[in-house]
């Protein structure tokens, strides 16, 4: 049974397609699941008794997959990790999740997140937090927490999740594990709860870089029900790449030096030194508007976010507070139980930044911001092939310890807020310990460029030789 | 321009239904009557994770319309969230389109456009008990079917300057889009509605007053009633002294008097932003030439045309606003070789008798062609058509069968006139006498002796002969 266990998906779908007679898809199935019912890291909020019917021949080879809660999955709870949907199990699955089953991949449960997909520790979910498998008295990351924590410690094979301002990448350098954020548009959004619909995009986080990229091959495409869905111009293939001969990585001034913690730019370091073995070369650069994306981030995800949790109002889903006569009464107490305090910050603030008087100094000039962080990322590409920093400034901290000051919880997306700006994809691999506790090493390219950026990955992490067996134990 | 030297400023806002086949942002079909949440999908009903796919129908409409009011079609427009809570909104906004409509400018008559734009329509709302309104129902129900339907918002210039023209105007952009074909229009349905903005100013100056906005005028009378009152009252305020205050007013169609609409109801922050889960509208060369290629003639067209071919005015009008009937009309005018303006007048015969489909052109124009022959006098005409409404047939057979072919000049018809004169000889007498309205007492039996075969015109004629005088 352990041996199942160790294999990687790509690894346990390729034994599977071929027809090994010691590796069984309905055994995979059972030891995941299993293990996944014992789950004592509140990384899961459902769990199937069964697996569902998938065809093992297709090109994920019948290995489950864990699903962020805020995929809609028919029948099956669909909360986005808030209270205000409890019980909600709506009547359609997401287009991401629905590739991924006829790709042969089942569902094996719904994973915790921060409510609404906001957070950076997942100790914003309505269900608790999530508890990282390599201490457990500190935080997975977050919002795609429970998928990161649950690829961690070995009780899902792989996961998706969605990134708005890092929340596939953070949860997953947290974790010790691969997460990427593909170019927006790559994967539909039909069927994700969404929380900023200009910045969501859904991706793979995994054990590592192949599984990645199999994953990532199935789940996209364009989607008729998506109207700002493109897919990819060219199918995602399994990387095989070992050395980055030619490669030009360009480091930013602005990501890689103030306000990263000592351990995590020691490891930063040693990777860049890896990656020049490997025949690239380092160049640094300036990405001079970055730093102004969390500001950015912090106006424009809200403002979409206050509209887009305008439905949850008691009338047709989810909870309603009872008691109420009058139809203010029912929408305020209604949203006032129903949602957390990081949810209704956010609305607050998204409210204020789109109001008559405030729209243009607000919205419209952080829009202004991210058209310039785009145009930066634009100007980098004429003279690097990637742009390389570590994706978190921290290791995991420990439960508690930011949540009374938000700047410095909105700081953990420092390095991986101004991607989704630009609407670019980046990866983020694990590179090494510190204290204990994994770090990560971020690429970022242009847009549709997830298979050189899979094989620069791919090439990196060959070469650093991770292992993040011990959280699996 | 009114009594008193003031001149009413009035400005219309159309919303129109859209006869697409499916919503606006979803795949259901538009349902008017059905049973109430039947036309209904997570969509439009707004579940999470759902996503709007603007609809390719409704958008080609709006650029038949669009170019049918020679409007200005923009390259790139945008729609955004109009952000409000009602339980008649399933997302808790609108997607409308803000500050770049599909189409700007244009004109429709002697009314200049504004602007149109795409937009969905919201929900219907029941509310049970006295009230009738969400305030003060025991329960209020929603029923989403009509949610998601497309709309065409139509705003004019403030080009309008009394009740009568606003609502002639809308008469006329009712037949247009009628004739477009992209709404049934019909006000009582409310696939038309119209609200007003009214203002007055002295006549001969050219600054706009402070304007009011009229809403719930469902039908042209209560338009007309509506922007009526109004224009009164602020005349009314102005010659008290007093200021014309910008509000939102409500028409009452039983007392058909206006009220303010509680300013809590409309002192709304709508956050307009562009909606992200649509790309912009950019409509392409194909999809223009397509509405191009699918733009028919229209009323202000055909009205043109018909009364250029020898139409009475008012019959042209009419015909050419009246799809079905002008139709007809070319049917029939197109079949024979009557005169445009015999057929009309025959058309128009037939639109007081029946239905376009109750007669074949060919049969219509037929029957013209006889009665401008004089084979047949109009006063039989009207009798075969009669008999064409009810038996169909071939009016020249009717004709024979039945006897009612004009008298010709076999002497027949001078034999009755003069039987006539022979048996009235008072009636002669007070003619002689000088009283020619007494000629009337001689036409009528003649008419009746030749059951309407005579000419009225001809029986004068010889009475006149044959008398003298």
């Amino acid at each position: 049974m352990t041996d199942l266990l160790d294999l990687t998906a790509a690894e346990a779908a390729a034994r599977i397609r071929a027809g090994d007679v010691d590796v069984d898809a309905g055994e995979l199935w059972a030891a995941y699941r299993d293990r996944a019912a014992a789950d004592e890291l509140n990384a899961f909020t459902w769990v199937a008794d069964e697996a569902p019917e998938v065809d093992p021949s297709g090109p994920l080879g019948g290995v489950p997959v864990a699903v962020k809660d805020l995929f809609c999955t028919q029948g099956v709870p669909s909360q986005a990790g808030s209270r205000i949907l409890e019980g909600y199990r709506p009547p359609f699955t997401a287009t991401a999740v629905e590739r991924l089953t006829a790709a042969g991949a089942p569902l094996l449960g719904k994973t915790n997140q921060d409510e609404f997909a906001m957070g950076s520790s997942n100790e914003n979910s309505g269900y608790g937090p999530v508890l990282n498998p390599w201490d457990r008295a500190r935080v997975p990351g977050g919002s795609s927490g429970g998928s990161a924590a649950a690829v961690a410690a070995g009780m899902a094979p792989w996961a998706i999740g969605t990134d708005t301002g890092g929340s596939i990448r953070q949860p997953a350098a947290l974790c010790g594990i691969v997460g990427m954020k593909p170019t927006y548009g790559a994967v539909s959004r039909y069927g994700m709860i969404a929380f900023a619909s200009s910045l969501d995009q859904a991706g793979p986080l995994t054990r590592d870089v192949t599984d990645c990229a199999l994953l990532l091959s199935a789940m996209v495409g364009a989607d008729p029900c998506d109207s700002t869905s493109l897919g990819l111009p060219e199918p995602v293939a399994l990387p095989s790449r070992t050395d980055l001969r030619g490669v030009r990585l360009g480091v930013p001034e602005e990501l890689t030096g103030e306000g990263i913690e000592p351990g995590v730019l020691d490891a930063f370091r040693s990777t860049l030194d890896l990656a020049r073995e490997l025949g690239a070369s380092i160049e640094p650069m300036q990405l001079p508007h970055a730093p102004h994306g969390l500001a950015a981030y912090y106006v424009i995800a809200p403002a979409e976010a206050s509209s887009n949790l305008a439905r949850y109002d008691g009338v047709r889903y989810g909870f309603r507070a009872d008691g109420d006569r009058d139809l203010l009464g029912m929408y305020t107490h209604t949203r006032e139980a129903g949602f957390g305090a990081e949810v209704k910050r956010r609305i607050m603030l998204g409210t204020y930044a789109l109001s008559s008087g405030y729209y243009d100094a607000y919205y419209g000039r952080a829009q202004k911001v991210r058209t310039l962080i785009a145009d930066d990322f634009r100007r980098a590409w004429e003279s690097v092939d990637f742009v390389v920093t570590p994706t978190s400034p921290g290791v995991a901290f420990e439960l508690g310890a930011k949540t009374d000051d938000q700047w410095a919880m909105y700081l953990n997306d420092f390095c991986t807020v101004p991607m989704p700006l630009a609407g670019i994809p980046a990866i983020s691999i694990p590179n090494g310990m510190a204290g204990g506790l994994p770090t990560a090493f971020q690429v970022t390219g242009p847009a549709f460029s997830e298979n050189r950026i899979l094989e620069t990955a791919f090439a990196l992490e060959q070469a650093i030789g991770f292992d993040g067996s011990a959280a699996r134990a | 321009m009114n009594a008193n030297g003031w001149e009413p400023v009035i400005g219309l806002e159309i919303h129109v239904q859209l006869d697409t086949r499916t919503k606006m942002f979803c795949s259901c079909e538009l349902g008017f009557g059905e049973e109430p949440n039947t036309r209904t999908c997570p969509v439009c009903l707004g579940l999470p994770g759902t996503l709007p796919v603007t609809n390719a129908q409704a958008v080609h409409y709006g650029l038949l319309m669009a170019l049918a009011f020679d409007c200005e079609i923009a390259p790139r427009s945008i729609f955004h969230r109009k952000n409000y809570f009602y339980p008649d909104l399933a997302k808790g906004y609108q997607i409308s389109q803000y500050d770049i409509p599909l189409c700007t400018g244009g004109r429709l008559g002697d009314v200049r456009l504004h602007r149109i734009h795409l937009e969905e329509d919201a929900a219907k709302l029941v509310h049970l008990g006295q009230s009738g309104r969400i305030h003060g129902s025991d329960a209020s129900i929603v029923d989403y079917n009509r949610g998601g339907t497309p709309l065409a918002e139509i705003v004019t210039e403030p080009d309008i300057r009394s009740p009568e023209q606003a609502g002639d105007w809308l008469k006329l952009l009712r037949v247009t889009l009628r004739q477009l074909g992209v709404s049934d229009v019909n006000m009582e349905e409310g696939s038309l509605r119209c609200d007003a903005n009214v203002s007055i100013r002295r006549a001969g100056t050219s600054e706009l007053g402070t304007k009011t906005e009229l809403k719930n005028m469902n039908s042209f009378r209560f338009l007309m009633q509506g922007i009526n009152a109004e224009i009164e009252r602020q005349i009314g305020l102005v010659e008290a002294g007093e200021a014309v205050v910008q509000e939102t007013l409500h028409f009452d169609p039983v007392s058909t008097r206006l009220s303010p609409l509680r300013s809590k109801e409309e002192a709304h922050d709508y956050r307009y932003f562009p909606e992200p889960d649509l790309v912009p509208l950019a409509p392409t060369e194909a999809m223009i030439e397509r509405a191009r290629a699918a733009l028919p003639e229209l009323p202000a067209q055909r009205e043109v045309r018909y009364a250029a071919s020898g139409v009475a005015a008012d019959m042209a009008r009419l015909l050419a606003h009246d799809a079905r009937w002008g139709d007809y009309f070319e049917a029939a005018a197109a079949a024979g070789s009557a005169e445009p303006r015999v057929v009309a007048n025959w058309v128009a015969e037939l639109r007081g008798r029946g239905e376009p489909s109750d007669v074949e052109p060919a049969a219509l124009a037929r029957l013209a062609e006889l009665v401008a022959a004089r084979t047949v006098t109009s006063g039989n005409g009207r009798v075969v058509l009669d008999r064409l409404i009810a038996d169909g047939g071939d009016p020249a057979e009717i004709v024979e069968r039945e006897g009612l072919g004009a008298l010709g000049d076999s002497g027949e018809l001078e034999a009755i006139v003069a039987r006539v004169i022979e048996q009235n000889p008072d009636v002669v007498e007070r003619i002689r006498g000088g009283n020619a309205k007494a000629m009337g007492a001689l036409v009528g039996p003649v008419m009746r002796e030749t059951k309407g075969r005579a000419d009225g015109g001809e029986v004068n004629r010889l009475l006149r002969e044959q008398l003298g005088v």
